[in-house]
């Protein structure tokens, strides 16, 4: 995946790159209404707090929509599965759904999902996620 | 802005749409402003406000050669002309200016003089949505569909109907891109773009434009052409990042927009005479449906099917065949607008019998942003 548009990380994003460059999947939670939120930013997007904790996520979520892109993107081989999962802890990410036949078939709606980590370089893992019962 | 106090008085396409590479991007602009200001009996020189998108006011002012006293270059994507139209309304109710001209212009097919399309590796998007793919709106816009479909128990089949339904529109309009009668069979044998969505289920890629001349009621009647009064008009937006959109199933910024553009108008749905919903893929006309109010939560497919937005029924919807037939040169806002004007004129090339009401709904981004504008050929 060498032509893949990998991201550059800003300081409020930095600690989830570090995350997934761990193994780790980590969230933003506000310490005051208690809320999961993701993409990344230091206070908290449904009450304005700027009090919020980084925490591990479970990494489990479910298959929450998709679509299956048959034309060429640079670093990708169609056809394959552009995702949107739902994490346990609430908020969604878009991911894709690997280790399974990119077909309507096998890529279920709902279907549990976990997610796996796929190392792009010294500094960058993106995160994808792989059916749980694989 | 009370209703009805603003009006279009002048509005026009680019003389050639579809594939015009012997234009740049900026004089398409030009093209339609000035078919726009002769559809106006005006001059360059006459108007005092401009609002674009894409290129900005201050390219089209200068090339055009107007001194504006009001510029908008609010640029939320394909929608930004429906919410320029809300500006000036207010901006000529406010009295900061006059006669103002909107206009779009795009080389979305042949690219000539157009605009580089990124996406910044570190901004949100390029973090967590580029990485995984994405390429282009085809592969962005349709994430959501499988979900909505789910959730409600309806089918592709009801998906491809739109596309279906849209092309009896264009095969009544000489100017549509695509005219073939197709059928459900067609578009889903159609190529694979990104599952569910076939070739036929996305929007064609062209060249053109479309300028809108509006200014007070009140001095509207002493123009040429007949006068459409803006009732009512709503704007609001959601997020830049498809996979953040609050419900999969339901466009808040659609609500948002639709609800206040009614209610600003004082209007029912069952005043609605004509309606344009923007549709650079199939699923939108279905999303529209429902985040305006028009059919109830899961019913907009069968409505399609029973053919009320067709020719012949009770809601003509997308009449100029729409972005997936008639043209979509990425902003396909101004086109939506500018068949409403048509419709309530009586003027359009498949003109439906006896419109008064015509409500105007855009999208911009992927579901990023949405304007709604009521129009009507009835000063309240």
């Amino acid at each position: 995946m060498s032509d893949l548009p990998l991201p550059v990380p800003t300081p409020e994003t930095k600690h989830f790159w570090e995350g997934t460059r761990a193994g780790e999947l980590r969230l933003q939670r506000c310490t005051a209404c208690e809320k999961a939120y993701f993409p990344p930013r230091p206070f908290c997007p449904a009450c304005g707090s700027r009090k919020v904790e980084v925490f591990k996520a479970s990494g489990r979520g479910f298959l929450y929509s998709y679509v299956i892109h048959h034309r060429p993107a640079p670093g990708f081989t169609p056809p394959y599965s552009i995702a949107v999962v739902e994490l346990e802890e609430g908020p969604r990410m878009m991911t894709n759904i690997v280790g399974v036949p990119q077909t309507p078939e096998a890529l279920r709606l709902d279907m549990k999902v976990k997610a796996v980590f796929a190392k792009q370089n010294d500094e960058i893992s993106l995160v994808h996620f792989t059916p749980e019962a694989a | 802005m009370k209703p009805g106090s603003v009006a279009i008085v002048g509005a026009a396409e680019t003389t050639e749409l579809g594939v015009v590479p012997h234009l740049s991007q900026i004089q398409l602009h030009a093209d339609a402003a000035l078919n726009a200001l002769a559809d106006a009996g005006l001059r360059p020189q006459d108007i005092d406000g401009v609002a674009t998108a894409g290129n900005t006011p201050t390219e089209v002012a200068y090339y055009l050669g107007i001194t504006p006293t009001w510029v908008d270059g609010t640029a939320v994507g394909g929608c930004s002309f429906m919410l320029h139209v809300r500006h000036a309304a207010a901006a000529i109710s406010a009295g900061l200016c006059k006669t103002v001209l909107v206009t779009h212009g795009e080389s979305g097919k042949s690219r000539v003089g157009a605009l580089p399309r990124t996406i910044p590796p570190s901004g949100l998007q390029g973090q967590f949505e580029a990485p995984y793919g994405i390429f282009g709106p085809p592969s962005q816009f349709t994430i959501p569909v499988l979900r909505f479909l789910k959730d409600r128990g309806m089918t592709q089949e009801q998906l491809a109907m739109v596309a279906v339904v849209q092309r009896e529109w264009a095969a009544k309009n000489p100017r549509a891109l695509y005219k073939d009668p197709i059928t459900v069979a067609d578009v889903l044998a159609s190529r694979m773009i990104a599952y569910p969505f076939r070739i036929l289920q996305c929007c064609v890629v062209t060249d053109g434009g479309g300028a809108l001349i509006l200014t007070s009621a009140d001095r509207a009647k002493d123009f040429p052409q007949k006068p459409v009064y803006i009732l009512g008009t709503g704007e609001s937006v959601e997020t830049p990042m498809i996979s953040q959109m609050e419900d999969f199933g339901s466009s808040r910024a659609f609500r948002v927009a639709g609800k206040r553009a009614f209610e600003t108008a004082g209007i029912k749905h069952s005043d609605v005479d004509h309606l344009m919903i923007y549709d650079a893929f199939a699923h939108l006309p279905l999303f529209g449906l429902e985040d305006l109010g028009f059919v109830g939560r899961g019913e907009s497919g069968d409505f399609i099917v029973a053919r009320n937005t067709a020719p012949g029924g009770k809601l003509p919807m997308n009449t100029n065949g729409g972005g997936l037939s008639y043209t979509h040169t990425g902003m396909y806002g101004m086109f939506a607008l500018q068949e409403s004007v048509r419709q309530v004129r009586g003027t359009a090339l498949a003109q439906v019998p006896g419109v008064e009401v015509s409500v105007c709904h855009g999208v911009g981004g992927m579901f990023a942003a949405s304007g709604t504008i009521v129009m009507s050929n009835q000063r309240p």
